[in-house]
């Protein structure tokens, strides 16, 4: 009777080692790519900010990197610079993107081919983006500043990229075209993914579109795009190519963002240490914005 | 639908079609801009800037391109990054995504944080020490050493993305097969995936892309000819020459074409809506 017993207890523990072992089976693969690939060198890239480089060696020089930062103007402008590239690129990306996620769930002609069309501009590479769209605003080859000129919003045909008050434009436009795409794939294989009984069941029940749209749609939606818009917010604010091709953080530092200063740092100055601190100072603001969303995230599941 | 006037729905037709319109101009505006550049002779690109297409034409750049330069095998590199990096992350990211939506256990929240981490530090932050180890292995210069750090740096966010689509499928599903004697594998390959397929697709088409456009540390680890990709082989023209503008864009429109299949092919597994039918069937 108890050897009968015990096989059970041995049975149970068996089986809850494999339930156990399981998530991790199938976590490995990716928790070992990113431990070795990324984790690692992040840590040693942590150690550099404790440290002063010049050419052909480094010393230990403790917080030395954090105080030179707390007095550094330009990165008080980058911060700023920052803040607006982040907030008006991700709100006109994710805008446009849900928009066009729920056009293309509505059946028209040429559907598909449409469909096509404006995804392609996720496929082009980022610095030609850049180039492409710095040349579009170039008065003497591109068509912009003309038509700018044309509907009113210009004085004269000159390309804004030139102006500190509206350099940061040129980039947030190409990183704008750039983006939708992203957010419009994700948020209309999200949508396909909602049952049809209930709009039937809404449309039956008197719901007009728009309650529609706000009682099941956006409710259905709204885990997805708390994770796109979190991981959107940390590309944009840590994504540096698209400033560096156009304006390189110019006119007069308008256009400077933390990411574009960490690259300055990293290869004019040759100090990988104040461009380590400076991306240990990127990565607490960012992780702790990732903490609220998550968090948010949270009190949405359980309302659901 | 009931209760709307002709009139109502003619106007609401109309706003579809506009607002389709706008979308495709404002996507299609700077890539046209490019196939337009590179067919205008070098005398007229400054002269004929803003018309809207040249009045002489040529296909010289495409030629000097095609014959003159590495850009071929800048195109096959590519591809084989892309391709590699595309096919291990949506294998990886798919058992990850599926063992954080369907396992509660200790230290999720923990490998949630992880992977999240991977996705908020600049990568120039990571640059010298990824330099310095990939040195002591050998794999600098060499395209398996860009696919390791591709896939790395996409795992996290394809992994989001397939935990988000198993989210959505219902767990009365899997669950049902399993009772009916399913292992939790067969249910997976036999329930689970045929639903997550546009997601996958999805999956499989961002990192592709992210793979091919990737700059920076093909510039960083790769530096003989024959191992250049595609974004790294158009900067020599910018570091060789002054701009070659003309061909540089006739680079990129070649380029362009892999993508456009890729999305072609891809455009099946968003569009279907497996998911919406397979429940209600």
């Amino acid at each position: 009777m108890t050897a009968f017993a015990d096989d059970i207890a041995g049975l149970q523990r068996q089986a809850d080692r494999r339930r156990w072992l399981e998530p991790w089976l199938y976590l490995s693969p990716a928790l070992v790519i990113i431990f070795t690939v990324l984790i690692v060198p992040l840590i040693i890239g942590i150690g550099y900010s404790f440290r002063k480089f010049s050419a052909f060696r480094s010393e230990f020089v403790g917080l030395g990197q954090y105080r030179t930062m707390l007095g550094d103007p330009v990165l008080h402008g980058a911060l700023i610079n920052t803040f607006w590239w982040t907030v008006w690129s991700l709100a006109l990306q994710f805008f446009l993107g849900l928009g066009l996620a729920l056009l293309l769930n509505r059946p028209f002609h040429g559907q598909k081919l449409v469909q096509g069309l404006v995804f392609l501009p996720w496929a082009v590479p980022i610095f030609l983006t850049g180039l492409t769209w710095a040349w579009l605003f170039n008065p003497l080859i591109g068509p912009l500043p003309h038509v700018f000129h044309a509907i009113g919003l210009q004085a004269e045909p000159v390309t804004i990229l030139a102006d500190p008050a509206t350099a940061m434009w040129g980039p947030i436009i190409a990183n704008v075209w750039f983006g939708i795409p992203f957010f419009a794939i994700t948020l209309l294989a999200a949508r396909k993914s909602i049952p049809s009984e209930l709009y039937e069941a809404a449309a039956i029940d008197g719901a007009s579109p728009w309650q529609q749209f706000t009682k099941v749609t956006l409710p259905f939606l709204a885990p997805t795009i708390a994770i796109t818009v979190m991981l959107r917010t940390v590309w944009i604010a840590t994504f540096a190519d698209l400033i560096y091709v156009m304006t390189a953080g110019g006119p007069a530092g308008s256009t400077n963002t933390i990411a574009t200063y960490i690259y300055v740092s990293a290869f004019k100055s040759l100090d990988k240490g104040y461009a380590s601190a400076i991306a240990v100072l990127l990565l607490v603001l960012l992780i702790a914005y990732a903490l609220i969303v998550i968090q948010m995230r949270r009190a949405l599941l359980r309302d659901a | 639908m009931p209760g709307q006037s002709f009139l109502q729905r003619l106007a609401g037709q109309i706003g579809l079609y506009a607002a389709v319109a706008c979308y495709v101009a404002f996507a299609l505006l700077p890539i046209y801009w490019t196939i337009k550049i590179s067919v205008t002779p070098p005398d007229l690109l400054y002269s004929e800037g803003i018309r809207l297409w040249p009045s002489r034409m040529t296909l010289a750049n495409y030629a000097s391109v095609l014959e003159a330069t590495d850009f071929p095998r800048y195109f096959l590199n590519s591809i084989l990054v892309s391709v590699a990096t595309a096919a291990i992350v949506t294998a990886v990211a798919s058992f990850a995504g599926y063992a954080l939506s369907r396992f509660r256990f200790r230290g999720k929240a923990m490998v949630s944080l992880v992977l999240l981490l991977t996705q908020t530090f600049p990568l120039v932050m990571v640059i010298p020490p990824i330099y310095r180890i990939m040195g002591q292995i050998g794999l600098t210069d060499s395209l398996y050493g860009l696919i390791i750090i591709y896939t790395a740096f996409n795992i996290a966010f394809a992994t989001f993305l397939m935990q988000s689509f198993f989210d959505g499928v219902p767990k009365d599903l899997e669950e049902a097969a399993m009772i009916d004697g399913c292992t939790r594998l067969m249910a997976l390959r036999s329930v689970i995936l045929p639903l997550t397929l546009p997601g996958m697709g999805a999956t499989v088409a961002f990192v592709f892309t992210a793979a091919w456009s990737e700059l920076l540390f093909g510039l960083m680890l790769i530096n003989s000819e024959s191992q250049k990709t595609f974004s790294v082989g158009l900067l020599t023209f910018i570091g060789k020459f002054a701009v070659d503008w003309g061909q540089m864009m006739a680079a990129s429109v070649l380029a362009l074409i892999p993508v456009c299949l890729f999305f072609l092919f891809l455009q099946r597994y968003l569009v279907t809506g497996l998911t919406a039918g397979a429940v209600k069937g």
